[in-house]
């Protein structure tokens, strides 16, 4: 899949109380947006900020050919992320794109569960939309701290049933994904995941104890995004894999977890 | 006018222009081809490549600085012969001159690096890398004393018979007596810097960045040091200089220039504009049209 370097302009950025927003770019010299797949990655520059100097990777939440728009669901988490979740209309970034492996979407699974944590349920929404298209009905299981981290849960909707779980019990069920019926007793053939390393540690365990096939979007410290500077390494069992180029999304057996 | 871009590099070695990727910035260059025409580099020198298989140091490897970030890669590779078996059939036919990195433990270990290389005839050069400071043994440990930079130097010499780059540790006293010691063993030119010895703390977990402690710095906020050794080395050995760090742009380009590389190297910058080598390619061509310049001579170490 042909990586390219590509400027957007900011269409618009919706910002939620639990300092997440949600970013809409087009390109700015108005051309096709190239294919992207699912749990597939972009590598952003910020170039107005005091101590931002590598490009912030971000996940793809949603691609929409018909306003030839893409869609970001981004967290404040430092100084890069926090301009782009202030992003005004018009707002340029220099983008480069289509990067990492992406879930795959021909597994055979006819049910499978997809569960997303905090701002790693950005990758599931795409996800549930590809599959949706190949004939295959997602079920999401989306976990956040409160109900303000789960807004764009009608999103997912769209594409299959939604459940939900909260630290803080303010919607759905109180607890961790892990604590909710669909992976207390899951009846999913397939798992794919992206969240808080220690949730997907969480749920690596539920899918070991019942045997279903499993994939994870990882999220290590990253430079060129690209397979050069071997940086975002994760430790796997054939040895150090980049983050960028061999992942971000590895089967559980392929894991050291 | 079109400007001559051509730079001598020794021994034979003439590039097209003189504008290099560094080493372990720019994989084998695939990685790079979906973005611009490689070929138009004046060279690419690939990934630092050892004997044997390494892994490379645990993650965290990489930290963010100002201006810059510190790695501690620690020379991950799958070997010489795996390079050879794999990687040499990818890269031979670029239009550009393929350079191999090459480092060791000890001067046997270049030497037999070098020789595995010898029969592929399209590797054009290798850059003895002697600097690396995020290896236990070996690397930076050469690069730091007149004796070790010869001894490497020496070792490589004996079987290389193409061009010879010694790649030089800025984390010394005086770098222009060690780029005299690798001359005098031999090197047909030396490339500087490598990176820099830094550190950085996580203050809220209250632990270092980097699972390795200390790393190499990199990125423009060490251009000026950088500047100022290719300048004090230029004028202390009669080889070419290929001067490298931080160079985001053709002015960074030319400034290294001026203070007297024959040819410069992009590390860092290929992180952040995967097609900033071009760009400073393209860059160097315009000033020199606009200047009237029509050789780099003209312009080499003027400072």
């Amino acid at each position: 899949m042909k990586k390219q370097l590509i400027d957007f302009r900011t269409l618009s950025c919706l910002r939620f109380p639990n300092r997440t927003a949600l970013l809409t770019l087009t390109p700015a010299d108005g051309r096709t947006l190239p294919a992207m797949l699912p749990g597939q990655f972009v590598n952003i520059r910020i170039d107005t900020g005091k101590d931002t100097f590598l490009r912030r990777p971000i996940s793809i939440y949603d691609v929409d050919r018909s306003s030839n728009s893409l869609i970001l669901y981004v967290k404040e988490a430092g100084e890069g992320t926090g301009i782009l979740c202030a992003s005004r209309e018009g707002d340029r970034y220099n983008i480069l794109l289509p990067l990492g492996n992406g879930f795959p979407t021909d597994t055979g699974a006819r049910k499978p569960l997809l569960v997303g944590g905090g701002v790693g349920i950005a990758p599931m929404l795409y996800l549930g939309k590809k599959l949706k298209e190949k004939g295959v009905e997602p079920r999401f299981l989306l976990g956040g701290a409160a109900q303000t981290d789960l807004l764009l849960a009608d999103h997912f909707s769209l594409y299959g049933r939604v459940d939900l779980t909260t630290a803080d019990g303010s919607a759905g069920v109180k607890g961790f994904v892990t604590d909710h019926s669909s992976l207390q007793n899951p009846d999913c053939d397939a798992i794919f995941c992206c969240g808080p390393t220690p949730m997907m540690k969480a749920v690596v365990e539920v899918a070991r104890r019942h045997g279903i096939d499993c994939w994870f979007s990882l999220e290590n410290l990253m430079a060129c995004g690209l397979g050069a500077c071997l940086c975002c390494v994760e430790d796997t069992k054939t040895g150090h894999r980049c983050v960028c180029t061999d992942g971000p999304v590895f089967n559980i057996n392929d894991l050291k977890w | 006018m079109t400007t001559d871009l051509k730079v001598n590099i020794g021994r034979g070695l003439v590039l097209d222009n003189p504008v290099m990727t560094a080493s372990g910035t720019f994989g084998y260059g695939t990685e790079f081809a979906d973005i611009f025409d490689i070929n138009r580099l004046g060279a690419i020198i690939v990934k630092g490549t050892t004997l044997h298989h390494r892994e490379g140091n645990p993650y965290p490897r990489m930290a963010e600085t100002p201006s810059g970030m510190l790695n501690a890669v620690g020379l991950q590779n799958k070997g010489v012969d795996y390079f050879a078996e794999n990687i040499y059939p990818q890269v031979k036919d670029f239009g550009c001159k393929v350079i191999v990195n090459v480092s060791g433990a000890s001067p046997e270990d270049y030497a037999e690096v070098c020789r595995r290389l010898l029969p592929l005839e399209k590797v054009a050069a290798v850059e003895v890398n002697i600097s690396c400071p995020n290896v236990k043994q070996g690397g930076m440990a050469f690069g730091t004393t007149c004796e070790g930079a010869a001894s490497i130097s020496a070792a490589v010499r004996r079987v290389w018979d193409r061009c010879m780059i010694v790649k030089l540790s800025p984390n010394v006293t005086d770098i222009a007596s060690i780029a005299r010691a690798a001359e005098d063993a031999g090197a047909d030119a030396v490339s500087l810097t490598n990176t820099f010895l830094g550190m950085a703390v996580d203050v809220e977990r209250m632990r270092p960045r980097l699972s390795t402690v200390t790393g190499g710095l990199s990125g423009p906020c060490i251009r000026p040091i950088a500047v100022r050794m290719v300048w004090q080395v230029a004028k202390a050995v009669s080889i070419p200089v290929i001067g490298l760090g931080g160079i985001m742009t053709a002015s960074d380009a030319l400034e290294f220039i001026m203070a007297g590389a024959t040819a410069v190297q992009l590390g860092t910058a290929n992180f952040v504009n995967p097609d900033a080598s071009v760009r400073v390619l393209d860059g160097i061509a315009e000033f020199c049209e606009r200047k009237g310049i029509k050789s780099l001579s003209e312009i080499r170490g003027i400072i």
